[in-house]
């Protein structure tokens, strides 16, 4: 249409832009999205993290496919790693170690795809922490929260069947427990195992039926759910934290284009050259060391990547439970870990449904909230964790043994106990930091700043002097919304018709007063409490 | 004074605390901890049997009996061969410190003729294994990758794959092999110490010994190679675990804080 | 459902929106709005401004020159050349070469960009109007009213003979895939209750591969061992040794405290299958003072004096014992197969 009018010819670059506009509708798209605004926090960065590392290990997997034989056909080792010459072992084991030592850069390439596997776990856990503290997965997040927890949960097997593929000693260890696991599942475990291991442990399938998991069905799930978080993180667009002129109908901070253009492509270049980094001098899998998988050797310390080590704590702490009756087998000891494994994991999953029930909340939420000002979620996450860590411990219970010389039955024990216990002590502990923390806040509001500085008043008093705070620092204080607690309505409505009151709806009430009752959180100040002593005798 | 009393109000104020107080607890433990030496007994040489009794009386017999024949504190020595000596004391696991779930490697009190003697006079109780010969022991020449398999058979289900350790049952583990001596490997192969079975020349020749322990040597030692960088203690997923989520996502954390911050505003002047 | 229960008035306020709304004196708490932009010293400077380009500049030069030096190394290292780096030890120089380069290449690209967007482009914080997830009711009753419209030119709701069937020829079509999964494996049989043991089948040292006399086993060593017949070059060497791989260990027959184990030992000489009963680890960690054996995978830990019973850790049951004895030409023998299932329990084991 320009071009009819205008005797210049547009730019090259704006006739492209014309171009794909006129088939793919992109100014409409750029209107809605190019100067889109995303908040400035370190903690708002740790999705990025994910979302790269995933990147990195999708880029060098595939430079990895182009080596690997995902086979189990056993060849003999005749390449360089003196260690290993004249040794049986699998084709896929035979090409990994010529990746690691033939390959030029191979090694680099491997320990990159390695290392960013374990960092993209660690980040989606610590993302997904930073989402539960602050409550961002309120309405309308709810949504993404389960794509994310998509995500980690299928990370943890992508991660698996990577792991399982070199068909080296540590991870053919793995997979033998993964069989015995199957094997435990009442009624189908043994056909299940059967059909997946193409008969009976090891067969000659499992590597090739990994593969195609693990480079195709969990990647290509995980990359779509990846592309849906991502749209809905733009159309919700980004909580951010409380501040003078952030609302929860407003989002501050700076424009895609450019500086979130330059923050956050530039991001995905430092996490690539950090792992890159860490891959040039920190060893991981090391397969050589590790040798060929054998089903009759086995190394002790045998354990499996962190994100596993939760399971891996429960089968380890279980007692060794089974039922023989009518010449069946109901293996306990295996079977109710790994029913415990996805409860524990579903328990957060659910969580913000849970949240929204209880609080009967159903208005749409875009603060950022700070974790003391939600004392028992914050605790109910913090007690959460205590069993995961605690699990993490039992998972790596003979690693603490050596390295703090104890005894290996003393830790198992300690864990037992500590699953059950723990959850409870630090759901208690965090409650009351928390509190203590609101109170804190509210003394500043109303008596400013501890200055540490102790001054002598002529009557021979010392006090410390107080700051006061800005007015900005009052609202960022007590910004942040309160509930009251909800009631039973009255046995007896107006009519004097006994009300019928459902048991799900007393629980219901029962736990709102957990959460917001009054011991439950600690009233905000208010603007009379903070008049009537500004206009005292002064700050102390 | 003032600008210290200003500061313990920064944020990190109770990080800086917390460490030093860390800090300060494992500078105590440090100094309390019991210290690892013991007194030895010099004495002079001569028959090796009769000086070797003479050893045995003053740092053995306690626990041992003063024939060798063992107490409640310490088994019998009769017939555990000069071999399991030398490897006890040569060592420094013998004589122990305290009774415990295990006797630990220490340092070495005796000289080795000393220990010679001790063996001696132990051999001259009961026949057994006796010290190996350099010959027997010396990895040069043997079947690294034979030795490999063997180790990953017979070994690596307590010492772990390239022998750092591992735990067993009740506080008992299996030490690591790190800087262990041919012939201390030997040894202990042949005569089984303390919970370690043994694996006698008749269901593990000779040669198999040498080739675990050139196998040994090659993978755990000053020389071994780590092409991939640090090996984070050779333990396995563990100590890679702990090290993504401290350096790998400490790192980017520490990244992630300098992207987002404000960038530092121009003083008023 | 929740909504009703609630009372509207028990959810907390909203707060004042923006933009100093609120007078700030009447409330102390209330919201000032943004605060004003304060200038970077680059925004005041243009020396500073100057040097900071010049650093960004840097840095992607610093990059290009990484680059540089990855290709250099490539071609420089040969791919087996170890070097001793302190503290890293002796790795591999060309790993640690190109994963410094290609690591400074990629990191200087992103720190000069993240520099030049904290220092040189605009830091003015905006602020930008959401708009709720839910369609207006406009909205909303035109999309019910279009869907209605659809609804009914379908006949969908109408015509139920149509849709029942459509509905039973979707539930069934999937069967076909599932039907196709079934030669993904053999059927179970009775393959994990038997393993290559037999009676007669000698006892082969792992070690050595010879036939095991009962003199070669001394108390306190620890042996494996594998049946008779199997090789590691055979084609079902792993799934064999899988459940037939064999723990030897002499034990003084006054010791052994299980009636049935002194029977199927000799002399002392007990078998027992050296695959865990938990999940199938092999479990070899025999001390030989306590005759305790410890799986190095989740710690079960076996008696092996006392019929190899559980003590500790999460195995249900004990180690299976393989009956042995000694042929006429003075070799260990196996009187048979293991009597139960070896390896970790199914629910057809009983």
């Amino acid at each position: 249409m320009s071009t009819v009018t205008n005797t210049k010819k547009a730019p090259a670059g704006e006739r492209i832009a014309d171009w794909a506009d006129g088939r793919l509708g992109i100014y409409t798209l750029a209107k809605a999205n190019m100067r889109k605004i995303f908040p400035d926090h370190w903690s708002f960065m740790l999705g990025e993290v994910c979302l790269y590392s995933f990147l990195i290990i999708i880029l060098t997997g595939v430079y990895l496919t182009l080596f690997f034989h995902p086979s189990m056909n056993e060849v003999e080792y005749v390449g360089p790693y003196v260690p290993l010459q004249g040794q049986l072992m699998s084709e896929a084991f035979n090409s990994t170690m010529h990746i690691s030592f033939e390959v030029r850069g191979g090694l680099l390439i491997r320990q990159i795809h390695h290392w960013a596997a374990l960092i993209f776990l660690a980040g989606m856990f610590v993302h997904m922490m930073r989402v539960f503290f602050t409550g961002a997965f309120r309405k309308p997040r709810e949504i993404n929260w389960l794509f994310g927890f998509l995500l980690f949960f299928l990370g943890m097997f992508t991660g698996f069947t990577g792991y399982s593929l070199p068909d080296d000693l540590l991870s053919g260890t793995g997979v033998r427990f993964m069989q015995g696991a199957i094997l435990s599942v009442p009624i189908v475990g043994t056909y299940l195992s059967m059909f997946l291991f193409g008969g009976e442990f090891p067969g000659g399938d499992f590597v090739a039926r990994f593969y195609s998991a693990h480079v195709l069905l969990l990647p290509g799930i995980m990359l779509g759910l990846v592309v849906a978080h991502l749209i809905l993180v733009f159309v919700h667009k980004h909580t951010h934290f409380e501040g003078p002129g952030r609302t929860n109908k407003n989002v501050v901070g700076m424009p895609l284009l450019p500086v979130y253009m330059a923050k956050a492509g530039g991001f995905f270049f430092l996490v690539f050259g950090v792992i890159a980094v860490i891959a040039a001098v920190a060893s991981i899998n090391p397969i050589w060391a590790l040798g060929p998988y054998r089903p009759d050797q086995v190394s002790t310390g045998a354990q499996p990547d962190w994100y596993m080590g939760f399971a891996e704590g429960l089968i380890r702490v279980m007692p060794g439970w089974e039922i023989n009756l009518w010449g069946h087998t109901l293996v306990l000891g295996v079977f109710i870990p790994l029913v415990i494994f996805p409860l524990v994991l579903g328990a957060i999953a659910v969580y913000p449904f849970i949240e929204s029930w209880i609080t009967g909340d159903k208005r749409e939420h875009h603060i950022a909230q700070r974790p003391r000002n939600a004392p028992t979620r914050t605790a109910f996450g913090v007690a959460w964790i205590t069993a995961y860590m605690i699990m993490l411990v039992g998972g790596g219970n003979d690693l603490w043994a050596t390295h703090f010389h104890l005894s290996i039955n003393a830790i198992t024990w300690f864990v037992r106990i500590f699953f059950f216990a723990g959850p409870v002590i630090a759901f208690i502990i965090t409650k009351r930091i928390c509190l203590g923390l609101q109170r804190r806040d509210k003394d500043k509001v109303l008596h400013g700043r501890e200055s540490g500085i102790i001054k002598r008043l002529p009557h021979g008093e010392f006090v410390e002097v107080h700051q006061p705070l800005s007015q900005g620092e009052r609202y960022k204080l007590t910004a942040h919304e309160q509930y009251e607690p909800a009631e039973l309505p009255p046995a007896v409505d107006e009519n004097g018709v006994e009300r019928k009151i459902g048991r799900l709806q007393k629980l219901r009430v029962k736990l709102n007063q957990g959460y917001y009752g009054a011991d439950n959180q600690v009233a905000k100040p208010t603007a009379e409490e903070f008049r009537e002593i500004e206009s005292g005798h002064g700050h102390h | 004074m003032k600008k210290l009393s200003a500061r313990r109000r920064h944020p990190l104020a109770a990080v800086v605390v917390l460490l030093l107080a860390l800090a300060a607890t494992g500078g105590l433990y440090a100094a309390f901890a019991p210290a690892g030496t013991a007194k030895a007994d010099e004495t002079a040489q001569s028959l090796a049997i009769e000086e070797g009794k003479k050893l045995y009386s003053v740092g053995c017999a306690s626990c041992h009996g003063t024939g060798g024949q063992g107490t409640s504190d310490g088994p019998s020595l009769v017939g555990v061969g000069s071999a399991a000596v030398d490897f006890q004391v040569g060592t420094g696991r013998m004589p122990a410190q305290q009774p415990g779930a295990q006797v630990p490697r220490k340092k070495v009190i005796y000289t080795q003729a000393e220990i010679d003697q001790l063996a001696a006079y132990v051999a001259s109780l009961g026949a057994g294994p006796a010290i190996p010969k350099p010959g027997q022991y010396n990895p040069e020449g043997a079947d690294i990758a034979k030795g490999g398999e063997l180790f990953r058979s017979n070994c690596a289900q307590c010492h772990n794959f390239t022998g750092e350790g591992g735990a067993l049952t009740y506080g008992k583990y299996a030490p690591s092999l790190e800087g262990v001596s041919p012939k201390h490997l030997y040894e202990a192969m042949q005569t089984g110490p303390q919970n370690m079975p043994s694996f006698p020349d008749t269901t593990m020749p000779e040669k198999q010994k040498k080739d675990i322990i050139a196998y040994v040597q090659a993978v755990n030692s000053d020389k071994a190679d780590n092409p991939g960088g640090l090996k984070l203690g050779g333990l396995g997923p563990v100590s890679e675990g702990l090290f993504a989520w401290i350096f790998g996502l400490g790192a980017l954390i520490a990244v992630a804080v300098w992207v987002a911050a404000h960038t530092a505003k121009a003083k008023k002047s | 459902m929740s909504t009703q229960e609630i009372p509207e008035e028990n959810l907390p306020t909203e707060q004042a929106t923006a933009h100093g709304a609120v007078k700030v004196a009447d409330d102390p708490f209330a919201d000032p709005g943004l605060p004003p932009h304060k200038p970077r010293i680059q925004d005041i400077d243009e020396r500073a401004a100057k040097r900071s380009e010049r650093a960004i500049a840097f840095m992607f030069t610093l990059s290009m020159l990484a680059t540089i030096g990855f290709i250099a190394s490539y071609v420089i290292f040969p791919v087996d050349e170890i070097v001793y780096i302190w503290p890293f030890g002796r790795v591999s120089a060309l790993n640690f070469a190109l994963g410094w380069t290609l690591g400074l290449a990629l990191f200087f690209i992103g720190a000069g960009a993240v520099h030049w967007a904290r220092t040189l482009m605009s830091d003015v914080e905006v602020a930008d109007e959401r708009h709720p997830m839910e369609a207006s009711p406009e909205v909303k009753a035109k999309v019910m009213a279009d869907f209605a419209a659809g609804a009914a030119e379908s006949g969908f709701g109408r015509r139920k003979l149509v849709r029942n069937t459509l509905f039973g020829a979707l539930a069934l079509v999937p069967l076909s895939g599932v039907v196709l999964l079934r030669d993904m494996g053999p059927l179970p049989e009775k393959k994990l209750r038997s393993t290559m043991w037999a009676k007669g089948k000698l006892l082969i040292n792992m070690n050595t591969n010879e036939p095991l006399r009962p003199e070669d086993v001394a108390v306190g060593s620890l042996t494996f061992a594998k049946p008779e017949g199997l090789e590691e070059h055979d084609h079902h060497f792993q799934t064999e040794i899988a459940k037939a791989a064999l723990m030897i260990v002499r034990i003084q027959p006054e010791d052994i405290k299980d009636k049935r184990e002194l029977e199927w030992s000799h002399e002392g000489i007990v078998a027992f299958s050296k695959i865990c009963t938990h999940v199938g680890c092999p479990i070899s960690l025999y001390e030989q003072q306590t005759h305790h054996v410890l799986c190095p995978c989740h710690q079960s830990t076996f008696d092996l004096s006392d019929g190899a019973r559980v003590i500790f850790g999460p195995a249900g049951h004990a180690l299976p014992q393989l009956r042995i004895g000694v042929n006429d030409k003075g070799f260990l023998e196996a009187h048979g197969d293991f009597e139960e299932p070896v390896g970790p329990a199914f629910w057809e084991r009983g």
